[in-house]
């Protein structure tokens, strides 16, 4: 089969690169979630009529969100190098992308969380004060559970985007499918290569996309 | 239980100071109910905010349950607000907890064990009348059965005041009653102090000991709530009484009527407590040379007793007319004559 449509596939090495992609995938798409989320939190917290409101902390935070999330990535990753040759040794293989990945994608979530916490019914927080709830429990027992379908939903979408951003760290060097595709597919003419490359993020996408709605379906009872 | 001295809210918003509560003294009893009536924008939403903190005075001092809430912050002010609970207009549940977690949540909050939190939750589902809906999600509820939920998680810390925030107006009037019925039953079982807030006069009546009324953020009368029905100081008062005494159809039946008989008068009668068992009417036929037609009539029931309204139309001479409006004024009976104009 490898001779008929895939000449110049080797398996081994599509495996790797998936595997590749999947692990920085994974691991920025984690840590997008949890520094998103604490972005996002603060972001909320310190806007008008919240319980930390604070204009200098909220401007500052806000023009930081903006600033990252404008920038496009694949100049973000050469403006990182030097904090991630700092803080990773290298700037090859898989690790040397998640500073970028998760820099690059934690602004945009925050911006996200922010959204879905103004959803929020100000009614229900304010029935948890009434009752004596602090800071802390307003967060745990009311912002993060009420407005979990759209931290859900948000994840989904930024880990979609984190994907595409994989690929285009795989140019530079970092390893995974879109390297493949890069090294292997274009620099050496291997079309099948490029093809199978996009056939595997296509699929990556569609399965995040389909975790996504059904863990967000799941969630909202409302 | 409650006492409000000098109390002024001013809200300042892009330069304009708005006055929301303007020098308002108040003092609520023990077991009390107590209701404030007032449109929308008198500042009786921000009254009953000051008393759980959730607003701050500008002025003033707000002391509930032996707490000066004017004053404390920070922990003291969270531990008052377990003994001073709010219910809302929109209930204000977590869709994402069912409605035994929503009741529980207020526990979770004081620091109550799992398993002491799990009987106190069936209880205060019994107590409601929500048996075997614990497992549901607020959005497989009613707005009755909402509310419900609002009241259990209201009530599960043992609050000394409840303080509800328009409770019933989101509500269609059969289910009105009944959340007030169960109103009247916490406050007779718990002897809890209730404060509401209200523009539906029919509230006050059903449930209420003592009413203040309010209007551009001042308290503009104050007393039990047969007095106020029964002599009504202020022209806005008059008109949430009317809400009450005086059905729409009533306007039309008496314009009718003066059409129909440009003759006689009409009259607004007035019963309060036990006379409203006299037998007025027949005394009226018997006893001066008039036509006497019933034209509307209802007697409500309030917490201290009972009011009723009645409106007449009487044909005859004129000074015939005088003699019986001397009569009744006798009876403790409040005369009104509606002009026909």
């Amino acid at each position: 089969m490898n001779e008929g449509l895939f000449p110049n596939i080797d398996w081994q090495d599509i495996i790797e690169a998936t595997n590749e992609t999947l692990y920085m995938t994974g691991i920025s798409v984690v840590a997008t979630f949890v520094l998103g989320i604490l972005l996002g939190l603060v972001l909320f917290l310190t806007s008008k009529d919240n319980v930390w409101e604070n204009r200098t902390i909220n401007f500052i935070i806000s023009a930081f969100v903006n600033i990252f999330r404008s920038i496009p990535f694949i100049i973000l990753i050469v403006l990182l190098i030097p904090f991630t040759k700092a803080i990773v040794h290298t700037m090859i293989g898989e690790n040397a992308a998640l500073p970028a990945l998760i820099i690059g994608a934690a602004p945009f979530y925050a911006r996200l969380v922010e959204i879905g916490l103004r959803e929020i019914d100000k009614g229900v927080i304010e029935a948890a004060k009434s009752m004596g709830a602090r800071t802390g429990t307003i967060i745990w027992k009311v912002l993060l559970p009420e407005s979990m379908p759209a931290l859900v939903s948000g994840i989904t979408v930024t880990a979609i985007a984190l994907v595409g951003y994989t690929a285009m760290a795989g140019v530079i060097g970092a390893g995974g499918l879109g390297n493949l595709a890069y090294l292997d597919g274009y620099q050496r003419n291997h079309n099948d290569v490029t093809l199978v490359a996009t056939i595997i993020i296509l699929i990556i996408v569609f399965i995040l996309q389909f975790i996504g709605d059904f863990v967000t379906s799941k969630l909202d009872k409302r | 239980m409650i006492t409000l001295s000098k109390v002024s809210k001013i809200f300042r918003a892009s330069g304009e100071a708005i006055q929301a509560v303007d020098d308002v003294n108040l003092s609520i009893n023990q077991g009390e109910i107590f209701g404030v009536i007032g449109y929308s924008g008198a500042g009786k939403s921000t009254l009953i905010r000051m008393l759980n903190g959730l607003e701050t005075p500008t002025e003033g001092s707000v002391v509930v349950a032996e707490h000066n809430i004017s004053k404390i912050k920070g922990a003291m002010l969270r531990k008052a607000r377990q003994e001073i609970s709010m219910i809302f207009q929109h209930f204000n549940l977590l869709w994402s907890r069912t409605v035994h977690e929503n009741i529980s949540f207020p526990l979770e909050i004081a620091g109550m064990p799992k398993n002491e939190r799990d009987a106190r939750v069936k209880e205060l589902i019994n107590l409601v009348g929500l048996e075997g809906r614990g497992n549901a999600y607020p959005s497989q509820l009613s707005g009755g059965q909402k509310q419900r939920v609002g009241i259990a998680r209201a009530l599960a810390n043992d609050p000394k005041v409840l303080l509800c925030d328009e409770a019933t107006s989101a509500l269609d009037p059969q289910t009105t009653d009944s959340i007030l019925e169960l109103l009247v039953d916490i406050n007779k079982r718990l002897g809890l102090t209730i404060v509401l807030i209200t523009h539906e006069m029919h509230v006050i009546r059903k449930i209420c000991h003592r009413v203040a009324v309010m209007e551009s953020g001042r308290i503009v009368e104050l007393g039990p709530v047969l007095d106020v029905f029964r002599n009504p100081a202020q022209q806005i008062t008059k008109r949430f009484v009317r809400q009450v005494t005086e059905p729409e159809a009533t306007k039309e039946a008496i314009v009718h009527l003066a059409e129909r008989y440009p003759e006689g008068k009409v009259i607004q009668l007035t019963f309060v407590g036990e006379s409203t068992e006299n037998p007025l009417i027949a005394n009226l036929i018997r006893n001066f040379d008039l036509d006497v037609n019933i034209v509307q009539g209802k007697i409500s029931q309030t917490q201290n007793g009972s009011y009723g309204t009645l409106y007449i139309h009487i044909d005859g001479k004129n000074d015939e007319i005088t003699r019986a409006l001397e009569y009744i004024e006798k009876q403790q009976v409040g005369v009104e004559v509606i002009d026909n104009e």
